[in-house]
């Protein structure tokens, strides 16, 4: 018979953890998203000396590896005295690197829709924001999507290392318990099965608005 | 009545109109022929002020399209246009591609919006397509919603840029018919076109241009019978 000295209590401590990565995740890619749709259409619509200095900078958060960018930005915040928890410095990096990402993904779908169905929406007496709000979004977002869902499954996972700030998120808390009870292969599976029931309806709402969006 | 005069145009280095001067009168149909980069379509843009022009003016009932306080938005809807392709907003129905700029542009109600809309759906003889999506349309059906899409602003003007030239050649008689019922509905036009035989018969005038410069101009006779320009003569004996 299989044994284990996995308590409930345990479990619950391994939900606790899976709490913090959703919570972090949502965070992540609300406030990435937010700002890549913002970023991400000044790159396709705004003139190239707005565009290329805010690329250059969206490119560091891109290049630079994210775990720098969490020990730094919180070493820095504290010099400053800025008094962010942990948990807020997290989320701030985890948005502006998700955000960099983001913009790209944007840009890629706006840049997508054909000149002449723009110019059609322009040409019937919409605005520029009507344009955008009515034809260019709509349409970008189908473009959008695989690669959106795909950055948020890439974020769920990233979010591992906040734990390098004394954040005790999924993965932290199930090498906790690895020390504790020494059964790294059960631990660890059921962590790997977290992650993955947490990643799994994004997945899958990925793929059904692809499926409802495909035979328009 | 659309005034253009010395128009000048171009992208970057590259001149595409050279001191383009003509007039189109109310109730008129001009057709627009010439050689691939002849400047047709940057015409269209030109005159619903999608593209900025370098020099000349161009006058809408008066009113000069890229003067600074021109507000072009009200400008457009007095000038219906339709490409060749790429018309259609895939992700709308057909009833909706024709009733959202109708709500968003002329703000009428969505019940006023959609009576238009239908009149005019069924004008071009998409009746019976209100909810379909344009990916399920022919491209002909594709081309008469653009063209029932643009008629329900009550265009003044309407403009068409090589429309027929995407379609499979059974699919072209279906969108000249819909043309020709417009023009004889009295519809001022501007008719950029590769059909010699429909410019010929619908328009009142026929432009042909060359390397960005209006070559020649006038009745479909002298133009399609008589040209006076050398250059005429050598573009249709290629295109006949
Ligand atoms: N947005 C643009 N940027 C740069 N060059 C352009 C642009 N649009 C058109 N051109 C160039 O301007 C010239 C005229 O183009 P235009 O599309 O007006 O020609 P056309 O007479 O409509 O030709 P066609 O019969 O092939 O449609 C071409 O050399 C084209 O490459
Ligand atoms: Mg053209």
């Amino acid at each position: 018979m299989f044994e284990t000295a996995l308590s409930f209590n345990d479990i619950i401590f391994l939900l606790k953890g899976a709490g913090v990565t959703l919570l972090v995740t949502f965070w992540a890619m609300a406030g990435g998203t937010l700002m890549g749709v913002v970023f991400g259409t000044i790159r396709a619509t705004a003139p190239r000396w707005v565009g290329w200095p805010l690329a250059f900078v969206l490119d560091i958060f891109r290049s630079v590896p994210l775990l720098i960018q969490l020990i730094l930005a919180n070493a820095f915040q504290a010099i400053a005295g800025l008094q962010m928890s942990a948990f807020v410095v997290s989320c701030v990096v985890l948005a502006l690197y998700t955000s960099s990402y983001c913009s790209e993904i944007v840009r890629g779908g706006i840049d997508a829709v054909p000149v002449t169905t723009r110019r059609a929406a322009r040409s019937l007496g919409m605005t520029w924001g009507q344009d955008m709000r009515e034809i260019v979004f709509p349409l970008a977002l189908r473009v959008m999507l695989p690669s959106w869902i795909g950055l948020t499954l890439g974020v769920m996972k990233d979010t591992a290392l906040i734990t390098w700030l004394g954040i005790i998120e999924l993965l932290r808390s199930s090498q906790i318990i690895v020390t504790r009870i020494q059964e790294p292969l059960f631990v660890l599976s059921i962590a790997g099965l977290i992650y993955f029931l947490m990643s799994f309806p994004i997945s899958r709402l990925g793929r059904h608005l692809e499926k409802k969006w495909q035979d328009l | 009545m659309i005034e253009i005069e010395h128009v000048h145009k171009s992208f970057g280095s590259l001149k595409v109109l050279d001191d383009v001067s003509l007039t189109v009168n109310t109730g008129e149909v001009l057709s627009i022929i010439g050689g691939s980069g002849s400047g047709k379509s940057t015409l269209l843009m030109c005159i619903n002020g999608l593209e900025p022009i370098q020099g000349g003016r161009i006058l809408i009932d008066g009113t000069e399209v890229h003067a600074k306080g021109t507000d072009l938005n009200a400008l457009r809807r007095n000038i219906g246009i339709v490409f060749q392709q790429w018309n259609a907003f895939p992700h709308l129905t057909v009833l909706e591609n024709v009733t959202l700029a109708l709500r968003k542009v002329l703000k009428k109600s969505r019940s006023e919006a959609e009576d238009i809309a239908v009149k005019q759906l069924k004008h071009v003889g998409l009746g019976d397509k209100l909810t379909t999506y344009p990916g399920k349309l022919s491209g002909g059906q594709q081309q008469r919603m653009a063209i029932a899409r643009a008629l329900a602003m009550s265009p003044r003007y309407m403009l068409f840029d090589e429309v027929t030239s995407a379609l499979d050649p059974q699919l072209v008689g279906e969108v000249l018919d819909t043309m020709r019922l417009l023009a004889e509905e009295g519809m001022t036009m501007i008719v950029v076109t590769h059909e010699m035989q429909f410019a010929r018969e619908v328009s009142d005038r026929v432009a042909f241009f060359n390397q960005g410069k209006m070559e020649e101009i006038g009745p479909p006779e002298q133009i399609f019978d008589a040209p006076h320009s050398d250059n005429t003569k050598k573009f249709l004996a290629n295109v006949r």
